[in-house]
């Protein structure tokens, strides 16, 4: 690994080789073979070709993780002076979104910016991660315990929450709601606030219920009953449940999984790609995908715990709730455990929202580990 | 300071939690996985392979129908389609274009094709055009590199190469209907384009030429596209039907009866009850039927009062007329009445107030029973009749089979009418009349018999009173009927009767010496029947018009003649019915003669088994 000996020196003052010496390479590694798999699994999801998907996830690959790599070398210190001004913009993002919405009439999840489109839901998974760690960062070290203290995150979460809810986008909601809970929770909330605002939630549901809209609640009848409409939405989970349960223990082998080659499976390069994977490679390539992701995670907390100041902890913890969510929410989806929420598989599913969040999370994580030596002032000034 | 230190462990105290609830939920979803994929795998293999292979039924060639001698009389033949995928025609208008350059295309047409095309999935095949020459197959097979997602294909058309001769006995095969769907359980009827037989021996042997599908599995994607097939099970290509009937013979008697407005004749084999031939004129062209029906055509057919479509050997319900009097004849005798009572015919008897007339007007002096048939004498059957009564008569018109269905192997057979006292009581609620006894002792009145039962019955009176029935063909394996049995008429009251109608052909007042073959030594039985359509009033009798030509031809009677032979030892019996006729001396004993001398010819009677060869082989 890495010597111990230029560690000692503070990273601010450290060269860019020593820099790049620093940096985690082993989860660098990891994340690389976790978007290979990715481009394998599109290759097949394309019947064998490299065209439409794969390819171009192995470009996103190619300029997405050296990004990352540099996101890393970055000082910890300026992501933490940009973190409240990024949650802001997105903040704001977020609401021009639905100011379009409300205008075409429709649900609207994009912004167009000409060049690209960004989806601000996405990108708010990082802002508020990050503006939550420089809120506790900036805190005194008992300040998550006390009410007062609470609000101003609170807020921080609630109000993302609710414009993303107006989209109307269920999922990236809840996922929001959860990432920020667990941010509180790694914070140092105390557990019996959880409980309380547990409770207070739990009787807010008939409220949430009836403010639902119909797709949403169809897709939860659905997930209790998929087998009731079979050919309507309960379409997606039975045929993945079929081609994850065909797959077997070893899988159909690599390009033949016949529920996604003859397309009874939908959406296979994007949300149900993890099943078009089981499917061919069986529940023992699943169980290997899911261990790799899980050896992200853990190494993930590792760097979170090293790590000296508290906005580096706390945005390492946040990198590996952010993965966490993806993959507990798409593999519960895909295996009918939840309703299906249209969450995908960061760096295998096709697409590029989902994976610039994650490879910004990442960054920020490596970026953690790189500086976690780097004592940072709660704020400016204090010594 | 010390917060600090407190705060950095409680986050790492946190994490390590953090972790190990991750590492539950990861474990979770092993489980789940491990429940899917490991546990319940083969459940859902099964439904994968379900989704994957879709059955296709592969249809069976249908069988053929020979005659006697293994002509074909029905088989299928290759007919070519041009057919049209649009997903490999890339400009399908331009190939259609290119097509009318190579077989005739309307605009219109062109025009509907592109609609088809438009509805269907890319990957259907459109049927252009049906029924190509092969001239036409042979240009667009030269031209193919130009013509992109054309395609040429072959299928199997019914074919009947003897056309209207054999249009009613064959029938013709036609798309399945609804009920025919329900009450078949085949899959094969669940096809869209496949056929069924409809009528005649296509419909009663539908099931043997049929044959069974052949199974073919395919791998299908989720829209239903066709990607491989997986395995086949070939069905079993239907049976050929053979039929006891002879192609010359047919064709003999087509034409033989082709020059009469509307006539029909049945042959049967005396000792098996086997049908050599049935014919009825007019015919159809069957092919009109296979190829698609013009509505003009097909209203025609339906409303011609000559009836083409109907087999009238089975379906035309006649009065018998003279030729019934056997049946009373037989009736009288097993009454024991004898023969040689003799009866004085002058032109007419009275029952009441009511005049019954002979069809001599001053009548043919006195005779008895063989005299009486050989000259046709209605009086002397009136009496017969009033003696024995409708209901002696009518069980004995059952014996030959009289009234009821034959059961031949066609379908749509009518069953005649023999009236008794409890028929018209039930039909009418009214009491019999001895009148109307009188009428049918002379087959006349309520007395119906389709020209098929009047052949059985002449067979059951040649072959020595067997119970014969008729069939057109027997299925090799099947069980095949018992050998028919008596019918319980003594062999000397049947020996009077077959002398009587030896001596219609043969006797010097005969009323159908024009019948005799004109074979040296070989005699013939018959009776001729005329058979009155309309009621003759007093007043067309004063008038002498019941005999006049010019009376329209649907009033004018009908002309009957039965006839078996060789008399010394049967083996043939024909009925000929010529619809109007006017005179079954006249009309229908010269064609019934050239059919019994033409049969004779040919002699295409099936080997009989050996009790009835035994039974049959001395009538007299």
């Amino acid at each position: 690994m890495i010597g111990t000996a230029p560690r000692l020196r503070p990273a601010a003052q450290r060269g860019l080789g020593e820099k790049l010496a620093a940096v985690h390479w082993p989860l660098v590694a990891l994340l690389l073979l976790i978007g290979l798999i990715g481009y394998a699994t599109l290759y097949s999801a394309a019947g064998g070709a490299h065209v439409p998907w794969a390819w171009r996830h192995g470009v996103r690959l190619a300029v997405f993780l050296p990004a990352m790599v540099v996101l890393a070398l970055v000082d910890l210190r300026v992501w933490l002076r940009l973190s409240y001004p990024f949650y802001g913009a997105v903040l704001l993002m977020l609401l021009a979104v639905d100011i379009l919405g409300e205008i075409n009439k429709g649900a609207q999840r994009w912004l167009d910016l000409g060049m690209i489109q960004l989806q601000p839901s996405e990108l708010m998974k990082v802002a508020l991660i990050m503006a939550l760690a420089r809120y506790f960062h900036g805190t005194r070290p008992d300040g998550a315990q006390r009410a007062l203290v609470l609000l101003p995150p609170l807020a921080m979460i609630l109000l993302p929450v609710g414009l993303v809810l107006v989209q109307p986008d269920l999922g990236t909601a809840a996922t929001l709601l959860v990432s920020g809970s667990a941010m509180l929770f790694m914070a140092g909330v105390p557990l019996w606030k959880f409980a309380v605002v547990g409770a207070a939630g739990a009787a807010a549901l008939p409220v949430l219920w009836a403010n639902m809209h119909d797709y949403q609640r169809q897709r939860v009848f659905t997930f209790l009953d998929p087998e009731a409409d079979p050919l309507g939405s309960g379409y997606h989970i039975i045929q993945s449940k079929i081609a994850l349960g065909s797959g077997g223990l070893w899988g159909k082998g690599f390009l033949h999984g016949s529920q996604a080659q003859l397309s009874f499976l939908p959406e296979k390069q994007t949300d149900f790609a993890f099943t078009m994977l089981a499917e061919e490679l069986g529940f023992v390539g699943a169980m290997l995908l899911l261990a790799l992701f899980l050896a992200v995670l853990l190494l993930g907390l590792v760097i979170a715990v090293r790590a000296v100041s508290p906005y580096a902890r706390l945005v390492a913890a946040g990198a590996v709730i952010n993965l966490f969510i993806y993959v507990a929410i798409n593999v519960s989806m895909v295996t009918g455990l939840i309703p299906v929420v249209g969450v995908p598989l960061p760096l295998i599913s096709y697409g590029g929202t989902a994976m610039l969040t994650l490879v910004v999370s990442m960054g920020l994580l490596l970026c953690a580990d790189v500086h976690r030596h780097l004592v940072i002032p709660r704020f400016p000034g204090e010594r | 300071m010390q917060q600090e230190a407190d705060r950095t462990r409680g986050f790492s105290r946190r994490a390590v939690f953090l972790g190990a609830a991750q590492l539950a939920f990861f474990g979770a979803l092993g489980a789940r996985l491990y429940h899917l994929q490991v546990r319940r795998s083969a459940e859902y293999t099964l439904l994968a392979e379900d989704n994957r292979a879709n059955q296709r039924l592969l249809v069976p060639p249908r069988g053929r129908i020979l005659d006697r001698l293994g002509r074909p009389l029905a088989r299928n033949v290759p007919t070519y389609q041009v057919l049209l995928v649009r997903e490999q025609a890339s400009d399908i208008r331009r190939v259609l274009d290119r097509l009318a350059g190579l077989v005739t295309l309307t605009p219109a047409e062109i025009e509907e094709i592109q609609a088809d095309a438009r509805r269907q999935r890319p990957f259907v095949p459109i049927t252009v055009r049906e029924g190509l020459s092969w001239d036409e197959v042979a240009r667009i097979a030269i031209r193919s590199p130009e013509l992109p997602g054309v395609v040429l294909d072959s299928a199997l058309l019914r074919d009947y190469p003897q056309g209207e001769a054999l249009a009613h006995v064959l029938g013709y095969v036609g798309a399945v209907s609804p009920t025919e769907q329900e009450i078949d359980p085949d899959p094969l009827l669940q096809l869209p384009d496949f056929r069924i037989g409809k009528s005649g021996i296509e419909r009663s042997y539908d099931k043997a030429l049929r044959g069974r599908a052949g199974l073919s599995r395919v791998e299908v994607n989720a829209i239903g596209r066709e990607i491989r097939e997986l395995d086949r099970k070939e069905g079993e290509g239907g049976a050929d039907v053979r039929l006891a009937l002879d192609l010359d013979l047919q064709r003999f008697c087509a034409a033989r009866l082709s020059s009469e407005l509307s006539a029909s004749t049945v042959v049967v084999d005396v000792r098996s009850g086997a049908v050599l031939a049935l014919a009825s004129v007019p015919s159809f062209a069957p092919s009109a039927f296979t190829g698609g029906l013009r509505r003009s055509v097909w209203t025609e057919l339906r409303d011609s009062p000559r009836t083409p479509l109907v087999n009238k050997c089975i379906r035309g319900q006649y009065p018998p007329g003279s030729t019934f009097k056997m049946i009373t004849a037989l009736a009288g005798l097993e009454a024991g009445i004898s023969p040689t009572v003799q009866v004085r015919c002058q032109g007419s008897v009275s029952l009441g107030a009511a005049r019954f007339h002979c069809w001599k007007e001053h009548g043919h002096g006195r005779l008895g029973l063989v005299q009486a048939l050989e000259q046709s004498c209605d009086v002397y059957f009136y009496e017969l009749a009033r003696r024995v009564g409708i209901d002696a008569i009518a069980a004995m018109a059952a014996r030959f089979g009289l009234g009821q269905p034959t059961g031949i192997d066609l379908p749509g057979e009518q069953p005649g009418l023999i009236p008794t006292r409890a028929w018209k009581k039930a039909t009418f609620d009214e009491g019999w009349h001895q009148g109307e006894t009188l009428v049918c002792g002379i087959g006349q009145g309520y007395v119906l018999a389709t020209p098929l039962q009047l052949a059985i019955m002449t067979a059951r009176l040649a072959n020595g009173g067997l119970a014969v029935t008729p069939w057109c063909a027997r299925i090799d394996g099947e069980q095949q009927p018992p050998a028919p049995g008596p019918i319980g008429v003594a062999k000397a009251s049947l020996d009077y009767v077959l002398r009587g109608m030896r001596d219609v052909v043969h006797g010097p007042r005969g009323t159908a010496r024009a019948a005799a073959l004109g074979v040296p030594g070989v005699e013939i039985g018959g009776k001729t029947g005329t058979s009155q359509v309309r009621r003759i009033s007093r007043a067309d009798r004063d008038a002498g018009r019941h005999k006049r030509k010019d009376i329209p031809w649907e009033q004018r009677d009908h002309a009957l003649f039965v006839c078996f032979g060789p008399f010394e030892a049967p083996r043939y019996a024909v009925a000929v019915i010529v619809e109007h006729g006017m005179s079954g001396a006249r009309a229908a004993a010269p064609i019934a003669r050239d059919i019994l001398r033409k049969t004779l010819e040919i002699d295409p009677a099936p080997a009989a088994p050996a009790s009835v060869a035994a039974l049959g082989g001395d009538p007299a």
